[in-house]
């Protein structure tokens, strides 16, 4: 009948197996699939991602030069990382982050002339 | 005594899953178990029109949150067979590392959950503190906690140096020593064995019938299980399939506990003869032709069809789920049975709605 109470006096003994977040919060894994930024300076729009992505979430248009990401859309699942040919895409370690308002992130580009 | 009609989820406390049961009872036992499908339909399947071949497979490990790996892991087998590839090796290992990392994480989730069903919060807190240490496993290792994301088609993306197959070693023996603990209250203790022995009692013959798979059927005493096909690195392991006899939830209970030491100790078998190598191969070319993929989920057997055309986008993607095999195994085990008995022996099937409706 007793069978958890050496458990529960464990339990009672050992520190809380739960953080008090936010107060404590632990650092993120060295791995994490977390936010995912692109550096407009090294970006040429070729819109490799765009094509990979399996949520549709990136817009990109070589007219305006834009590179339009729908944060709240994306999966962050890595493909567009791992398949940018630049490395102008990175994802960094944390979560995103709780936000009021919903907007897409839209990054101006320069549009890049054959001859560059 | 006239008979009542009562309505047990989709929403119901006991029970995460929306699930949908129409329960005929007579006073307090049940007369009727009807099932009702459709509320959480998202039409998943339909979305091979849109997504191409490989985006898909981020799409199917989004059917289930709980066997995402193994979702993802029978599909790109399946799309691997249709085109010929062949995966490396290490690949096939890590396939099997990872996929029976989330085999004690979700048999741990349920092992929890069946304690809440009969009211063991205690027992509840305890399992799911374990299961803790498997998802930071997982986020350490993949960068994700449940949906990891580690399958392409051809092979894996992330691979597990030594020292982060030491950790996961060590970790796991952690794992061992904590569930081992609780063993005597889940298996032995008044309380548990009171809510569970002799209920919702099923036959080898009934289960064969129904076409049953996975813990429950090898709960019934029938030695089945897909991953004595040998997919991934399965035939290069020692391994055999558990098996209780008795039928009732108190088997069902013994095989999922048991079941975590055999994760266990593929994952330790694994570990040690991974060899070195690449992790993928390249696609190329689109695919063409119909393929059916099998593997064992915690909860059973998963089942694919994949029809191509040639095409990036494929013609048909078809699943058959195991809650789908194994709900046919309620309307014979419920009738009969008190209305205070119907979530322990509804939780016992491990249902997972999400991933029956797709």
């Amino acid at each position: 009948m007793l069978t958890m109470t050496p458990n529960i006096l464990r339990n009672l003994v050992n520190p809380a197996a739960t953080r008090r977040y936010p107060k404590t919060v632990r650092p993120p894994f060295e791995n994490n699939r977390g936010v995912l930024t692109n550096d407009m300076a090294i970006c040429t729009l070729c819109g490799t991602c765009a094509v990979k992505c399996p949520s549709q979430c990136i817009q990109v248009d070589k007219k305006t030069a834009t590179w339009c990401y729908d944060p709240f859309a994306c999966v962050l699942c890595g493909v567009c990382v791992e398949h940018c040919p630049t490395g102008s895409l990175r994802q960094g370690r944390e979560y995103p982050r709780p936000v009021l308002v919903k907007a897409p992130v839209v990054l101006q580009g320069s549009i890049k002339k054959k001859s560059d | 005594m006239a008979q009542t009609i009562i309505p047990f989820g989709p929403q119901h406390p006991v029970l995460p899953e929306p699930l949908h049961l129409k329960l005929t009872v007579e006073d307090e036992v049940i007369a009727e178990a009807v099932p009702a499908f459709g509320y959480v339909h998202r039409g998943l399947e339909r979305l091979v029109r849109i997504r191409d071949f490989q985006q898909m497979v981020l799409v199917v490990e989004r059917i289930c949150g709980i066997c995402s790996i193994i979702h993802g892991m029978c599909y790109c087998q399946g799309m691997e067979e249709l085109m010929g590839l062949d995966v490396p090796p290490r690949a096939r290992f890590l396939r099997v590392i990872w996929s029976e990392l989330h085999r004690i994480q979700s048999h741990l989730l349920w092992l929890g959950l069946f304690a809440d069903s009969f009211g063991f919060e205690s027992l509840f807190m305890e399992f799911w503190k374990i299961r803790e240490k498997i998802l930071d496993t997982h986020e350490a290792t993949t960068g994700n906690r449940i949906i990891v994301s580690v399958n392409v088609i051809g092979g894996v993306r992330k691979d597990l140096d030594s020292a982060q197959r030491q950790a996961m070693l060590d970790m796991l023996g952690e794992v061992e020593e904590a569930v081992r603990r609780l063993e005597d209250t889940v298996l032995s203790d008044y309380t548990v064995c009171k809510r569970t022995v002799g209920k919702g009692v099923l036959t080898a013959q009934q289960a064969k019938d129904l076409g049953l798979v996975g813990p429950v059927l090898r709960a019934c005493g029938v030695a089945r299980d897909t991953r004595l096909l040998g997919y991934a690195a399965f035939n290069e392991l020692d391994f055999e399939p558990l098996v209780e006899e008795g039928g009732d939830c108190h088997a069902r209970c013994k095989v999922r506990f048991r079941e975590i030491f055999q994760s266990i100790d593929l994952i330790r078998q694994a570990s040690s003869r991974i060899p070195e190598g690449e992790l993928a191969v390249k696609v190329r070319g689109k695919p063409d032709g119909e393929v059916v993929s099998r593997v064992e989920q915690p909860r059973g057997e998963v089942f694919y069809y994949l029809k191509a055309n040639g095409t990036k986008n494929l013609d048909r993607l078809r699943v058959r789920t195991p809650t789908f095999a194994n709900i046919p195994a309620l309307i014979v085990m419920l009738p009969g049975m008190a209305l205070s008995d119907v979530p322990v022996v509804l939780l016992s099937i491990d249902p997972c709605v999400s991933c029956t409706e797709r």
